[in-house]
């Protein structure tokens, strides 16, 4: 037992990588499916917030981010999108990060086109500003200054969907899908601290446990937290939807799950090891 | 030619060469890092230029759209200008006017904003009541407060950490521990996810396109 935990404990670093490789390829080539129970939580929270709000009413997608986090905050603006779109909800899509733009416009042409929707009467992509967070500002009195044309030369005052949205308080809600600085800080500091507009949110799992304060306090209405919070999204709108295609993200959590367990069972032996390693050689030197 | 199928393989291979940097350094790993920093860079220069620059600067100086030219612009123009002074030795300190810009206003911007999202909410947030609601309600109040407390008392370094002070500051660096540890999972699920996302690429994009995988797509 001794010589085993020993030689653990001196075990290749390329044997770990080796097991993760296997642990994430073979459920998502068996096609691996476990359940995805949604409890009452920020998930079902801003799931229940987009489905309270009215057909007509116009929201602001942000899409915050690029594609290093793809694999997190796609499935989540696609599942998001889908479900405003087939509540009849008008989109606003606007973008802090350069690249979000043209991800926002892979999501809502692919749902726009399957739920023959169209672009300029039911959605808009108002592509990329720079500035973040004074760049929210300055909506909350304008928005066509901030944005006097949309991603491809469109003049504001010319698209049928943002007639009568002149501002931020002529926004239903604001849903941010963030990466980072700028995105959720920023609409939460601006349109929801400053103007009092609802502020939902979708995040990378890594910055998910700073937003949980805004959660608490309530200046957020749900948060999305990395591929699981897509997946729970995802189950949500097909549970309402048992006819909408599935997402990304669901196939994806039953490879998390179990690399998660082999992650788990590397910590109980990794520690395992190190407590008999230092026991043996506290035994040595007595 | 296909695009789309190149892409695809190039994905692919890119994404192949930089995880071999896993089983040892390698030149395909050190040729896709240095070709990922050279691509960043050139996008980032072109993108800036035609996405930021011209909309916000030159078209409006210039007048490019229906309005006339915005002469104000020449003030952001200059201020531009001085931050790319910073390559001139000489002239290097030129570039500190535009700092001063873009902290002043940042600061003056967000000062307000932060107090009020950051600290006066939060703050606000903590006070709950304790007669409304449950058992469960309450305890969930008491152990939110209590939490925030002993938080607090652990950073408090002006009284030793001794008796009741330091029982508190004991749970409240529990407390802290327990918040890095849910943390930390988070960060290790983000890593797996972003592993998961690639694997997906390569299992359902890239090996179809290899007639002898076509079928393990289905």
């Amino acid at each position: 037992m001794g010589g085993l935990l020993e030689k653990l404990d001196r075990i290749d670093r390329r044997f770990i990588y080796l097991l993760m490789a296997l642990s994430v390829l073979v459920p998502l080539a068996f096609r691996l499916e476990m359940p995805i129970p949604v409890s009452p939580g920020p998930s079902m929270d801003l799931y229940e917030a987009v489905d309270a709000l009215p057909p007509g009413s116009v929201v602001i997608v942000s899409y915050d981010y690029d594609p290093s986090t793809m694999p997190e905050l796609q499935p989540m603006a696609v599942a998001l999108t889908r479900h405003l779109m087939s509540r009849g909800v008008k989109i606003i899509a606007t973008a802090l990060w350069p690249q979000g733009a043209s991800l926002a416009q892979n999501a809502l042409t692919q749902i726009s086109d399957s739920l023959g929707l169209s672009e300029y009467e039911d959605w808009v992509n108002l592509g990329y500003t720079v500035g973040g967070a004074v760049s929210v500002v300055r909506m909350g009195s304008s928005i066509s200054a901030v944005f006097p044309r949309d991603r491809v030369g469109v003049p504001y005052d010319s698209i049928p969907v943002l007639e009568g949205v002149g501002r931020l308080a002529d926004i239903s809600m604001v849903i941010a899908l963030s990466a980072g600085d700028p995105g959720i800080h920023a609409w939460v500091m601006v349109a929801q601290g400053r103007f009092g507009i609802p502020v939902g949110g979708g995040c990378t799992a890594v910055s998910a446990p700073e937003f949980y304060t805004y959660l608490g306090s309530g200046q957020l209405v749900g948060l999305l937290g990395g591929l699981k919070g897509a997946a729970d999204y995802e189950t949500l709108l097909k549970r309402d939807n048992p006819g909408a295609p599935g997402g990304t993200a669901t196939p994806g959590m039953a490879a998390q799950s179990i690399s998660h367990l082999v992650i788990m069972g590397f910590i109980v032996i990794g520690n395992i090891a190190f407590i008999a390693g230092r026991k043996r050689k506290r035994g040595g030197a007595k | 030619m296909n695009w789309e199928i190149l892409g695809i393989w190039l994905g692919a291979l890119l994404t192949l060469s930089l995880y071999s940097f896993l089983y040892r350094d390698n030149p395909f790993y050190k040729f896709t890092e240095h070709l990922f920093v050279g691509m960043s860079a050139g996008y980032w220069v072109i993108y800036n230029i035609f996405n930021v620059l011209r909309p916000n600067l030159w078209d409006r100086l210039t007048g490019a759209g229906e309005a006339g030219p915005d002469l104000w612009m020449i003030i952001p123009a200059v201020f531009g200008v001085f931050m790319i002074l910073r390559l001139v030795p000489k002239v290097a300190s030129l570039s500190r006017f535009a700092l001063a810009m873009i902290v002043g206003t940042g600061a003056g911007l967000s000062l307000v904003t932060t107090l009020q999202t950051n600290a006066l909410a939060q703050v606000e947030g903590t006070i709950l009541s304790v007669t409304g609601g449950g058992l469960s309600e309450f305890l969930d109040s008491f152990l939110l407060v209590a939490g925030v407390v002993c938080g607090l008392v652990y950073f408090f370094f002006s009284k030793a950490h001794r008796g009741v002070i330091g029982g508190a500051a004991g749970i409240g660096i529990t407390i802290l521990m327990i918040a890095f540890g849910a943390s930390f999972g988070y960060t290790v699920m983000a890593r797996i996810s972003l592993l998961i996302g690639q694997a997906q690429f390569l299992l359902f994009r890239w090996l179809p396109t290899i007639p002898l995988f076509r079928g393990l797509a289905g």
